[in-house]
């Protein structure tokens, strides 16, 4: 026990407001040095930054651009082939295959994941199929990808999908799965069902998770890809950016090597930090779903 | 009569039991009752408000609401929830309001964008019309629930404890302004509560029930009861009487 409540006699008190004038507008806008500092676009303006500065010392310092080219010789290199067209052609190549194995593996995702909700075994399915696939490499379906469908786009984009399927469908899955109850009734309640169900309430409640799902099926897509077509673009006709860096790296080209990668990189960050940062700022940020 | 509840017994799952959370309570609402149901936890109580809502059906016994058999949940009940995420944090609050309107189609376009305004100007939000709810504080968030059910015009309104989890201050305006919005619509509610006060003060009709299994206990008048006699003795007299037949003993409960 404590000690017993001691038994002093304070005044009671009531006083008259003290003006608060001095210490200014209770709520007041941020200084605009504020603002930019805490921008997160500048901080990684910042950060980006400082990378290239260090890349561009080490090179000098190496001074042997077949091993290492500086970050100017890569992108002397880079609008070289930007503007004779090369690198542009590649990419465009790149993303049209990339395109429509998205698309390809978002829609057998939405096919199995409407499945998956809509019955127990349909779960379990799905479920035992995420275990199976999902940990196994795209690439290593490249193989059998080939046999199967010959050299060309179709093997693209066999890998493609099964990089995006898996993981789009588990990601909507858990996302559906942790639609709150108390929500899931108030949809039933108005006499929601089957799709519109699902449409209404279930697909914006999970969006978070699905969004998650969705950059990461995009960043899978693009790493297959890529990796894909260093392997057997030596035999297409119009290779994408991986066949662009694999030529290269055949005549012992390293900054156009390094122009490529820069290539992956930045189409990365913007889809990244344009596309996706979009739809959040337009969905899961606005709606207060995601810090 | 609106709704007859006649000898509801409830049973659930869970993953290890079989729990019976009601057994055989009877009871009849009539329109424009503020009908409260008031029991410990363990009760049943909840349950029997999914039940009346469609959520669950009974093993035994029935629920007709205007005659018709509940076998659905459907917009003729709607309900308010405890939890702050019964509303829908991608839609603002008026989309909120408009939604079960405009998925019912019970009223047209117009009329619907008109019935939601006029509610959220009931439950006093209408400068917040626009904002996502997660902008919204606790309080704020029950009032968009209780004009989205009040907005739909259902025959009765079914609310599970809902200002249970708000903070003391706010659940007493909330309490206030419920009643003030049924002096203006005279609405049907079956109402929710563990807490004697509460029921006294928002019901004018109370159906006690007993735990394990939910059993009806007493079903009590306490139309006459309001904020204006909340310190009276005759107040007090019923609080104690409350909680004698809910704990078998007569001493004062909070």
């Amino acid at each position: 026990m404590s000690s017993a409540r001691q038994d002093i006699q304070r005044p009671e008190l009531e006083r008259e407001l003290v003006d608060s004038g001095a210490i200014g507008d209770v709520e007041r806008p941020l200084g605009i040095g504020e603002r930019v500092l805490h921008n997160e676009t500048f901080q990684r303006f910042v950060i980006l930054l400082v990378l290239l500065v260090i890349w561009e010392a080490y090179a000098r310092w190496l001074n042997n651009s077949l091993l290492f080219p500086s970050f100017t010789e890569t992108v002397k290199t880079f609008w070289h082939d930007l503007q004779n067209g090369i690198l542009i052609n590649r990419t465009i190549t790149s993303l049209r295959t990339l395109a429509l194995g998205y698309a390809c593996g978002l829609a057998l995702a939405a096919v199995f994941t409407t499945f998956a909700v809509a019955s127990n075994i349909g779960t379990r399915i799905l479920s035992t199929f995420t275990a199976m696939f999902n940990p196994l490499p795209a690439i290593a379906l490249l193989p059998l990808a080939l046999i199967w469908f010959g050299l060309g786009t179709p093997s693209l984009v066999f890998v493609i999908i099964h990089s995006v399927l898996w993981a789009v469908a588990l990601n909507t899955l858990i996302g559906f799965r942790g639609v709150p109850e108390t929500l899931r009734m108030s949809g039933r309640n108005v006499g929601l069902k089957g799709a519109r169900y699902v449409g209404l309430i279930l697909i914006p409640a999970a969006f978070p998770s699905i969004l998650a799902g969705l950059k990461i099926g995009w960043a899978f897509a693009w790493r297959t890809l890529v990796a894909a077509e260093l392997v057997f673009g030596v035999s297409a006709r119009s290779g994408g950016i991986g066949w662009y860096i694999f030529e290269a790296r055949n005549d012992l080209d390293t900054p156009t090597v390094f122009s490529g990668l820069l290539t992956v990189i930045l189409i990365g960050l913007v889809v990244e930090s344009v596309i996706f940062r979009a739809i959040e700022n337009r969905t899961v940020n606005l709606w207060g779903m995601q810090r | 009569m609106l709704l007859e509840v006649n000898g509801v017994t409830l049973q659930y799952k869970t993953p290890r039991h079989l729990v019976t959370a009601t057994y055989q309570v009877d009871f009849n609402v009539y329109q424009g009752d503020r009908y409260v149901i008031l029991g410990p936890s363990g009760c049943g109580k909840s349950t029997l408000l999914k039940a009346v809502g469609g959520f669950m059906e009974p093993v035994e016994g029935s629920i007709r609401i205007r005659g018709r058999k509940v076998e659905a949940p459907g917009p003729d009940r709607m309900m308010v929830f405890q939890e702050f995420e019964q509303l829908m944090p991608w839609k603002t609050v008026y989309q909120n309001v408009v939604f079960p309107m405009k998925v019912t189609r019970k009223f047209g376009r117009a009329e619907a964008g008109d019935r939601a305004n006029a509610a959220i100007e009931k439950v006093k939000l209408t400068q917040f019309r626009d904002v996502y709810p997660h902008m919204l504080s606790g309080g704020m968030k029950m009032r968009v629930a209780i004009a989205r059910a009040m907005a739909l015009e259902p025959d009765i309104l079914l609310m599970d404890e809902p200002f249970a989890a708000l903070d003391a201050l706010t659940r007493r305006t909330m309490q206030q302004e419920l009643l003030s919005l049924w002096d203006q619509l005279r609405f049907t509610v079956l109402f929710v509560t563990h807490s004697i006060e509460e029921a006294i003060l928002v019901g004018s009709r109370i159906l006690v029930l007993s735990p394990h299994p939910g059993r009806v206990r007493a079903e009590l008048d306490s139309a006459t009861f309001n904020f204006s006699n909340i310190d009276t003795g005759e107040f007090g007299a019923m609080s104690k009487r409350i909680h004698a037949l809910l704990f078998g003993d007569t001493r004062a409960s909070a």
